[in-house]
């Protein structure tokens, strides 16, 4: 398999038969090993229902779907458990994994070193902040030893200064491990400053109606041009999107 | 344009990435424990005193007679006395046994249905109403059957302490488990809980705030089930508080029946601060559901 990710006519309704609705319908995309692919849409995408199903939270209707190992989901709240201590989250990943005390702690340390929050390991969750928080969570992630990484809007909650260092950060980690990424946004930008793919996801139901390369070489700036030029693109093309909806209300 | 081109190398991300954390952590220095033991005593004493002020008002004033309502001093020579001769205390260690077996054996059971209860649907709908119903049904109630199945005897008092805990408890983990974020949920499993490490490393510790409330309502119902059961039930040859309350009454002996009764409200108060306020405080701590500026 060359693919991390391998989504092949994806369906999933919800709501009582009849009466259902299409979140996903027959998509399809794949992410190659070591790629990272941002997915924007909006409304009624069914983003979060396609990462649900990739992360094997949930079965897919029809389709399917093949990941490369067990994927680490980041959600948009960092989902740390509040009991735990950031050192302690990030050791019940490896708990988990049946890994031994001893190389726990190490493996800890190094992961905590990789989000540069040496020193803040015995903190709990509700004495850091909310970008520190996803970065304990990136952390955790990493300590899975996943070669998957999905992530759900997971700066959307952050001031915009902790997420522009938390773009450098993301870029940094994914280079270093070379890790794949399927990342689902709603910020247009963020996904063309991050991507080396954009897809663009229908709404009601979600399926894949647009696709844009971004060859803009990196590290990428959030503010540049460029990466503003593209991110106009992909806005029309969601607009577009959004207006096609505006006759669904009519006929209804 | 090479500012926005430029690129932003490790040691600079480093450097703004540790700038940012030490903004965002909040810096409160933590009191003193002489000064936070202090800011905790200081209320309880005060309330104490005014208690004591406003009892001995009452005896001052000659509303009754003061061998039917002796002051605090009075009754406290007498307990001091009863503690003496040691009285007291074999009465109450009695009482304490009788209550650390009966919440004991209430704590296993109502764990062990409320987390069932929670986990499973046709549990739940089976038995989840009645369990609230088997807590607001008043453990009184319960002592005429329990006499009738088991006789004047031990069993008899535990049984109605048993029945009064459990549900309180049971209604405790259905209530923290309700409560459990989904997204915690979804996070164990992600991370690869599965089946008993789900319980073991999220449920359990997910739900302990609301099973801490409930722990802390079954002992208030237990220790209230057991004096009521010890005035109703009494065993010959074996002291007790409710006892103690019941002869002293009949005896006249009120100065003694006021010093019970201060026993069973310490112990009631001292079993609450040492056991289960301590552990709500610190789970309140640990979650961050303390606001530091209170």
């Amino acid at each position: 398999m060359t693919h991390a990710v391998d989504i092949r006519g994806v369906s999933k309704v919800y709501g009582p038969a009849g009466a259902h609705t299409f979140a996903l319908d027959r998509i399809s995309l794949d992410v190659d090993k070591g790629e990272f692919v941002c997915l924007v849409g909006a409304s009624g995408c069914g983003k979060t229902t396609l990462l649900n199903l990739v992360a094997g939270l949930d079965r897919p209707g029809a389709g399917e779907i093949e990941v490369q190992g067990r994927p680490a989901l980041l959600f948009q709240e960092a989902a740390l458990f509040p009991w735990l201590t950031a050192e302690k989250n990030i050791g019940l990943a490896l708990r988990l994994r049946k890994v031994s005390k001893k190389e726990r702690a190490e493996r800890v340390d190094e992961l905590l070193h990789t989000v540069r929050l040496e020193g803040f390991g015995d903190r709990r969750p509700h004495e850091l902040s909310g970008g520190m928080r996803q970065r304990v969570a990136l952390a955790r992630a990493l300590a899975q030893e996943t070669q998957v990484l999905l992530m759900d809007e997971p700066f959307g909650a952050l001031d915009a200064i902790t997420r522009d260092l938390l773009h450098d950060e993301i870029e940094r980690v994914w280079t270093e491990t070379g890790i794949t990424v399927l990342f689902v946004t709603h910020n247009v930008r963020e996904a063309v400053r991050l991507g080396d793919r954009v897809l663009v996801l229908s709404s009601r139901p979600g399926r894949v109606m647009a696709e844009f390369p971004i060859e803009i070489a990196r590290p990428r700036r959030l503010e540049s041009p460029e990466v503003a030029a593209v991110a106009a693109e992909v806005t029309e093309r969601l607009r577009k999107e959004v207006r096609r909806h505006a006759d669904d209300d009519e006929e209804a | 344009m090479p500012t926005t081109t430029k690129k932003p190398d490790a040691a600079t991300l480093d450097v703004e990435l540790a700038g940012l954390d030490a903004l965002d952590v909040p810096i409160a220095p933590a009191p003193s424990p002489g000064r936070r033991a202090w800011a905790v005593a200081w209320p309880k004493l005060a309330a104490v005193g005014i208690f004591f002020l406003l009892w001995q008002t009452v005896v001052w004033l000659h509303w009754k007679p003061s061998y039917i309502l002796p002051g605090p001093i009075a009754v406290f020579k007498e307990l001091w006395h009863e503690i003496q001769s040691g009285t007291i205390l074999e009465a109450a260690g009695n009482t304490l046994q009788r209550a650390a077996l009966g919440y004991g054996i209430a704590l296993l059971i109502g764990s062990t249905v409320g987390m069932a209860v929670a986990r499973s649907k046709v549990l739940r709908t089976a038995i989840g109403s009645m369990i609230t119903g088997l807590q607001t049904m008043p453990t009184i109630a319960w002592f005429p059957l329990a006499i009738v199945l088991f006789g004047l005897r031990e069993s008899a008092i535990l049984f109605v302490v048993i029945l009064g805990a459990a549900p309180a408890i049971a209604n405790g983990i259905i209530t923290g488990v309700d409560h459990i974020p989904p997204v915690l949920l979804r996070a164990g499993r992600v991370l690869g809980a599965q089946g008993l490490s789900t319980y073991r490393y999220v449920i359990i510790p997910a739900c302990l705030p609301g099973y801490v409330a409930g722990l802390k309502q079954g002992w208030a119902f237990a220790w209230r089930s057991l004096l009521a059961g010890e005035l109703l039930v009494i065993i010959a040859k074996k002291p007790s508080l409710g006892v103690r309350l019941s002869f002293t009454q009949q005896n006249n002996d009120y100065v003694a029946m006021l010093a019970a009764m201060v026993t069973i409200f310490v112990i009631g108060v001292v079993v609450d601060s040492v056991f289960f306020a301590r552990f709500e405080r610190a789970i309140r701590r640990r979650w961050g559901l303390v606001d530091s500026a209170s």
